[in-house]
């Protein structure tokens, strides 16, 4: 089991990279009044069969050979679920994958969000190759972070460069403290 | 909201003088499981803790990487430091703690943390 939802992010946000997606979306959508928590992963990666889609909920498939387990993608279902949310894989070969996890918020087994700024650090940070579009929103008030804009401010200073990945930080951690303005998710 | 100014700022500054670290095949790879495995036992702070110190330290010759499951979920967060010329070590159990003892043990004056290492416990 992952301690907070961040993980499960980035873990499945970890098989877009695997996918060889070029961009990346992440949203996070939380409505207090809905008492909804709503996570997009959106990639432009190779996508999956149907066939494929049908079987990565079950812990016993993974395109792995180093083991025999695939454990992803149930951990991220059933985090959703048992809040009496809901959770769905899209896909298409050669376009892309959308996974879609609701969360009731007031759930007392939903997992706290955890350190989205981390796990957003870390795949920005690691995949400078790929572009992430990270959306964080909670009721009216949001924020975006866009890579693609970053590396046109930067022209040509990788992203992973210590000042620069040091500004993404602070950049990600000022905005969503503005942003949640006191409240925890 | 913080701003992109900043950002421009600090291209300005860089642009130029940025000693683009080259994947030089003579450099020290230090590799991190990020798979579920690694992910679920802590794996994201001991990457941050490796990459924040050898920029910290400016160790140029090191470079920090993740990578998925090496088939010792048991053993998670792994760390596995690969010189030229070296064999290769693997750190088991791994802590932001832990990681820091490596970079000055290991990365810094080339001293293996036997204490960390894989060794021989039996699989």
């Amino acid at each position: 089991m992952m301690t907070e939802l961040a993980l499960n992010v980035l873990d499945v946000t970890e098989n877009s990279v695997r996918a060889e997606a070029s961009l990346v979306h992440v949203t996070v959508e939380a409505d207090t009044d809905k008492d909804r928590l709503v996570i997009l992963i959106e990639d432009d990666g190779c996508g999956m069969t149907e066939e494929q889609v049908a079987s990565v909920v079950d812990p016993f498939f993974t395109t792995r050979t180093t083991r025999k387990v695939g454990l992803g993608i149930p951990f991220y279902k059933y985090a959703a679920e048992s809040t009496g949310g809901s959770f769905s894989i899209t896909s298409e070969v050669g376009v892309g994958t959308k996974v879609r996890a609701e969360f009731v918020l007031s759930h007392v087994d939903r997992m706290p969000l955890g350190d989205m700024c981390g796990t957003m650090h870390t795949l920005i940070t690691f995949n400078t190759h790929i572009d992430f579009v990270y959306t964080y929103c909670v009721d009216e008030r949001s924020f975006v972070l866009d890579t693609r804009e970053f590396k046109e401010i930067l022209e040509g200073v990788p992203l992973d460069e210590p000042e620069v990945s040091g500004y993404i930080e602070t950049f990600l951690i000022e905005n969503t403290a503005e942003v949640n303005q006191g409240i925890i998710l | 909201m913080k701003s992109l100014a900043e950002l421009k700022a600090i291209r300005e500054r860089m642009q130029g003088k940025v000693d683009m670290r080259h994947d030089n095949e003579n450099n020290i790879r230090v590799v991190v499981g990020m798979a579920t495995c690694g992910i679920a036992s802590g794996a994201r702070p001991v990457l941050k803790a490796l990459s924040d110190a050898v920029q910290e330290k400016e160790l140029t010759n090191v470079t920090v990487k993740q990578t998925g499951c090496i088939g010792l979920c048991k053993f998670e967060p792994i760390v596995e430091v690969m010189e030229p010329g070296k064999e290769k070590v693997t750190y088991v159990k791994m802590t932001a703690e832990k990681a820091l003892e490596v970079v000055e043990q290991h990365l810094m004056r080339g001293q293996v943390v036997t204490d960390y290492t894989l060794g021989d416990i039996k699989l």
